[in-house]
């Protein structure tokens, strides 16, 4: 029983590295938006630097991981909880990489005054990062009532992109002058789009990890 | 009672269930088919209520934790149990359709069809070649021809026959762990069986010579249907088409061995292949 304990110990070491990861993740994307808000060029060159972190836990994760399934040779309840933990990990890495790209996206535009008051941005975040609280929460507790909360999420987000896209392009028609820094603001606007489709993944992610099937809550 | 509900519907071999659990089973035939077997040791008892379906050329791995009862359940199926003085058993076993329990089921009958490896390679003291043609001759196989045939054609279903055919007439305790098992499952085949009854077949073995059984039961069950008592749940995996988790002397879960492995219905299941308990 010792050893079944020792590989339990080892399962939640694998989880508390994900969250970890997550907490990350979540912040990077915070401070790119503060970034792109305040114009903060040196706060989007911290986190530029600081996405190596990102990586090494990433890799931190997989290798361990590896070693799980090399090592106990899990099965059911126990296999998902490794395979998962890859899925979401490499989900978690590339919301740290959308916000690396918010980053470069806030140095591109630099201090030139934004040709629109970026609210549907901020609020596509908002609705994103809270997204990936609750999915991240519901990793944690092993929760699909929770998890399923971030499908209507995503709806809100997909649409609020969809307008968003709409008024900067009548933006661009207006002010062609300003086409580059609208170009930076749609990229952003598809950054966050694409954060929300991970985070709706790591929901999806729970819920093969509890019922051990296959949803699609982006349908 | 045994504790066979809440089954899905990829369960199969359940008695008592809709029709939708048999859907990709449709075109086998039934070799074994257990109907309310009881068995008690004394005031033991052993087996409880077992029901379950067991389908040709496929291999059924029987797991569970040790005195669970899974040994008992296979030598049920050859009667080999009955050789235990104490032992009292209700409910039906058939196979293809006949009733092994009734008085006029001969025994004998019985284990031309249904042969047995056990734990513990047991060849019998004699020679390679002699401990292949034992069971032919005992079945009035005289002509040395044909027994030759049969020695070469059961060693050779065995994976064993290029290490041996050049010394068929040393004595066979002179063979390794693996290749005296391998022996036996050539002994066995030698009497042409339907079902072939394994019990623990490689846990005396070494890693290369549990392979080479493993590799030869996969191999086996084009011809044969076989049913495997183990411990080892990754061998479970490997090479079974369905497992049956017994407990207590119950089965728990019988079905799919992808899904026993992967999304087993009942907790204790899934705490017995997880290593959290047994």
């Amino acid at each position: 029983m010792v050893v079944r304990e020792k590989f339990q110990d080892e399962l939640n070491e694998l989880q508390t590295m994900l969250l970890e990861l997550g907490d990350f993740a979540d912040n990077a994307l915070s401070k790119s938006l503060e970034a792109l808000e305040t114009k903060n060029i040196e706060l989007a060159l911290e986190i530029m630097e600081d996405d190596t972190k990102a990586d090494l836990l990433y890799e931190e994760i997989n290798d361990f991981a590896i070693l799980l399934i090399a090592k106990q040779a899990p099965v059911a309840i126990d296999l998902r909880r490794i395979i998962v933990a890859i899925k979401i990990a490499t989900d978690i890495e590339r919301i740290a990489d959308f916000a690396v790209n918010v980053a470069k996206s806030t140095i591109r535009i630099g201090n030139e005054e934004h040709v629109k008051p970026i609210e549907n941005i901020k609020k596509m975040y908002q609705i994103t990062s809270e997204m990936l609280e609750i999915s991240l929460k519901a990793f944690g507790e092993e929760d699909v009532i929770m998890a399923k909360k971030v499908e209507d999420m995503d709806d809100e987000v997909d649409s609020l992109y969809g307008k968003t896209i709409r008024d900067l392009l009548e933006v661009n028609h207006q002010k062609p002058e300003y086409t580059s820094q609208i170009t930076q603001l749609l990229f952003t606007c598809r950054y966050l789009e694409r954060t929300a489709d991970h985070v709706t993944n790591i929901a999806e992610s729970v819920f093969y990890l509890v019922k051990g099937r296959h949803y699609d809550l982006n349908g | 009672m045994a504790v066979i509900t809440d089954f899905s519907k990829n369960q199969v071999g359940l008695k008592n269930q809709g029709k939708e659990g048999f859907e990709n089973m449709t075109a086998k035939n039934l070799v074994f088919d257990t109907k309310d077997l009881n068995l008690w040791y004394g005031d033991d008892h052993a087996l409880k209520n077992i029901n379950l379906d067991i389908y040709e050329n496929e291999v059924t791995a029987i797991i569970g934790p040790s005195g669970c009862g899974k040994s008992t359940f296979i030598k049920t199926l050859n009667r080999m149990v009955e050789l235990i003085p104490v032992v009292r058993i209700s409910g039906d076993i058939l196979y293809r359709e006949r009733n092994i329990l009734d008085k006029s089921f001969k025994v004998e009958d019985l284990r031309t069809h249904v042969g047995m490896v056990f734990q513990k390679p047991n060849p019998f003291p004699k020679s390679i070649y002699d401990n292949i043609a034992y069971g032919p001759r005992i079945h009035g196989i005289k002509n040395k021809k044909i027994l030759d045939e049969i020695v070469e054609k059961s060693l050779r279903g065995a994976a064993i026959w290029d290490e041996v055919k050049d010394r068929l007439n040393e004595n066979a305790y002179g063979l390794s762990g693996g290749q005296q098992q391998r022996l036996c499952l050539a002994r066995c085949l030698a009497i042409e069986p339907d079902v072939i009854l394994m019990d623990e077949p490689t846990s005396a073995l070494d890693p290369i010579s549990t392979l080479k059984i493993e590799e030869l039961v996969q191999e086996l069950k084009k011809e044969y249907s076989i049913i495997i008592v183990t411990h080892n749940m990754q061998q479970a995996a490997r090479i079974s088409d369905k497992t049956a988790f017994f407990l207590n002397g119950e089965v728990v879960e019988y079905t799919d061995t992808n899904k026993i492995f992967s999304t087993p219905s009942d907790k204790r299941t899934e705490d017995y292949i997880t290593g959290r308990f047994g």
